[in-house]
């Protein structure tokens, strides 16, 4: 590139000095038309050169541009897919609730199973604190069931702290059977009523 | 304002105890005749107001499930025109329609003023048992005539009955749990409290001054106990639950269930709330504290054999001993103030149904049966009825019956559910 551009300087020189001889020689004959048409033919090539420089420099830009999009695309995703995860992990720690057999406060093998999740949750978020609501179905009587309640939501705390958790980030509240998700009086209803329901405070 | 006074004792002592059989009173239900009163102010004449004394009259006798009131369109001489003393009165007429007691009320009614007497007969003896006149203001027609029926079922039964009594209840009116109040027949019905929240298990003072439940207002179930004069409120709030709050019978102090401790034991109070004693001692759900007249014994309800059964412990040597035998689970015990039985609910197959038990553990009882859940007996201050929730209808609603299961009906006609009455203390100290 540089040697062309040497070659093409040199021979613009000369050809130049030719020109001025030329006109020189027989200024009275010609206009300064040929000059003209030829001047801006040089220099246009060297304008589409500069533009091919640029567009090069530019096409380097805009491909560093859109790699560093990328880049920032892929961790806005990750960020967003870790949200939604802490989210999604924060929304089956609230959701997922724990069930009780009749007249029972014991935990089962599916409730340890629901708690460990829960256990696990609360040690990545060690600034969270909970509550854990005792619920009972409608059968039994109300004052029974608001201790029978509360039982449900101490076992669960017991649970916790002996897997770890402070038992200051857990608290607990009964409300009997004041609180039913389903007020059909059938099993399939009781079933899901007598269960330990989880809230996260802060 | 309201003055009575006795002003005819034929007889010092009267045999009280023929006319109702005192070990089974309801099914013998004795015949009674009321007539419309008498108007004995001819110058401002109030026929109303003597049908309406009739009325109430016959309802509150009826409401006690001791008498049966005979029908008006039955009687056979009009005594509001013959007039109401005994020799205007032809017993042969209310005998044959099958009266035992004739009741005989005149009514003087003026410019807020009201007098009304009465007179009880036996139509058997063609004798009057007693009489009495009231004097009050305008108003006070209800007050008076409920007085009458007390001195009534006093003469016959030896007991002042309940007409000086309200029921506390829970209700849904409001959306909300909510503690109503109502007269003994469901009369005027107040709302006590607007937690907007959670409100449950009312309990009389032995004063029936103040009311005790518990509230969630706070978001926790707290104990409070208000006054009903001013609605001030003293807060029992320890951690964990604070219900089942009932006053020991003749003392300021009260018992709950409270679970700071981590399990739910049932708690001597001060009046002011402090822990005096720890009653229970078991690993076990404890709830649900009664006691005995004497406020020596307490029953209440333990999980510590395995499903919820009724206890008795002795609260001066700590003794317990177990109560029910019969079901797997057994709740809600209310001692009776009579003392001589106890009444809980019992359920089987998720339907409960109200039972009495004597405090021996004998006689056990089954009051309803077949007609929906039936929970939360509360006994009438004389020992004579009990009122309980019911979903017989489909929505939870406060009956009444009597202490034999007897006359069952509904208490109050109000939106929403109504559960958990209270039936208080006897207002009237004679």
């Amino acid at each position: 590139m540089k040697k062309t551009n040497v070659y093409f300087k040199v021979g613009l020189v000369v050809l130049m000095v030719g020109l001025l001889l030329t006109m020189a020689a027989c200024s009275k004959k010609k206009p300064a038309a040929d000059p003209m048409e030829t001047y801006p033919s040089e220099s246009q090539m060297g304008t589409e050169a500069d533009q091919q420089a640029a567009a090069a420099r530019a096409v380097a830009e805009e491909e560093l541009a859109a790699q560093r999009l990328e880049e920032e695309e892929a961790a806005r995703m990750a960020a967003q897919e870790a949200a939604r995860m802490t989210e999604e992990a924060k929304m089956q720690f609230v959701n997922e609730d724990v069930y009780f057999n009749f007249d029972d406060a014991s935990l089962s093998a599916d409730a340890r199973m629901v708690l460990k999740n829960k256990v696990a949750w609360l040690r990545e978020n060690p600034n969270a604190s909970v509550l854990v609501e005792g619920h009972c179905d409608e059968r039994g009587t109300a004052e029974y069931n608001i201790a029978l309640g509360q039982r449900r939501a101490e076992s669960v705390k017991t649970f916790m702290v002996n897997a770890g958790i402070g038992a200051s980030r857990i608290n607990t509240i009964s409300y009997g059977e004041e609180r039913p998700v389903d007020v059909a009086g059938n099993e399939a209803a009781w079933a899901k009523n007598r269960r330990a329901h989880f809230k996260i405070l802060n | 304002m309201l003055v009575g006074f006795l002003w005819v004792t034929p007889f010092a002592a009267l045999a009280e105890y023929d006319y109702i059989n005192i070990s089974d009173p309801f099914l013998n239900k004795i015949p009674v005749a009321a007539p419309v009163f008498k108007n004995l102010s001819p110058d401002s004449p109030s026929p109303e107001m003597a049908v309406q004394a009739a009325d109430l009259l016959s309802r509150s006798l009826e409401f006690t499930g001791y008498f049966k009131m005979i029908d008006r369109a039955a009687f056979l001489e009009d005594l509001s025109v013959k007039g109401i003393t005994g020799p205007d009165i032809k017993f042969d007429n209310w005998r044959s329609i099958g009266a035992e007691l004739l009741i005989t009320g005149g009514i003087t009614a003026a410019d807020n003023y009201l007098q009304i007497e009465f007179r009880l007969f036996d139509t058997f003896k063609s004798e009057l048992l007693f009489g009495k006149r009231y004097k009050g203001r305008s108003d006070d027609l209800r007050k008076i005539v409920l007085r009458f029926c007390s001195e009534v079922v006093h003469r016959l039964t030896g007991k002042r009955g309940i007409y000086e009594s309200a029921i506390a209840f829970v209700s849904t009116t409001t959306g909300n749990k909510e503690i109503f109040i109502c007269d003994f027949d469901g009369h005027d019905v107040r709302q006590v409290t607007r937690t907007g929240s959670l409100t449950l298990f009312p309990a009389w003072s032995p004063d029936g001054l103040s009311i005790a439940y518990t509230s969630y207002q706070n978001d926790m179930p707290e104990i409070f106990i208000r006054r009903l004069e001013d609605a001030t409120e003293r807060r029992i709030s320890y951690k964990g639950i604070n219900i089942t709050p009932v006053w020991v019978p003749g003392t300021q102090q009260m018992a709950a269930t409270l679970s700071f401790e981590g399990d739910e034991e049932i708690y001597l109070l001060t009046e002011t709330g402090k822990i005096d004693k720890r009653v229970t001692k078991n690993w076990g759900i404890d709830v649900s504290p009664s006691f005995s007249p004497d406020g020596r014994k307490m029953v209440f309800v333990s999980k510590r054999f395995g499903n919820p059964q009724i206890f008795i412990q002795d609260l001066a040597t700590g003794a317990v001993r177990r109560l029910t035998y019969e079901g797997k689970y057994n709740t809600q015990p209310d001692w009776s103030p009579a003392g001589d039985w106890i009444a809980y609910s019992g359920m089987e197959n998720g339907q409960s149904d109200i039972f009495i038990i004597r405090p021996d553990g004998e006689d056990v009882k089954q009051l309803t049966r077949d007609s929906g859940s039936n929970e939360s007996p509360a006994w009438s201050p004389d020992g004579s009825m009990i009122a309980f929730c019911s979903n017989r209808t489909g929505t939870s609603r406060i009956y009444i019956m009597t202490a034999s299961g007897t006359d069952q009906r509904v208490l109050v006609s109000l939106d929403g559910k109504q559960t958990d009455p209270a039936w208080s203390p006897s207002f009237k100290e004679y």
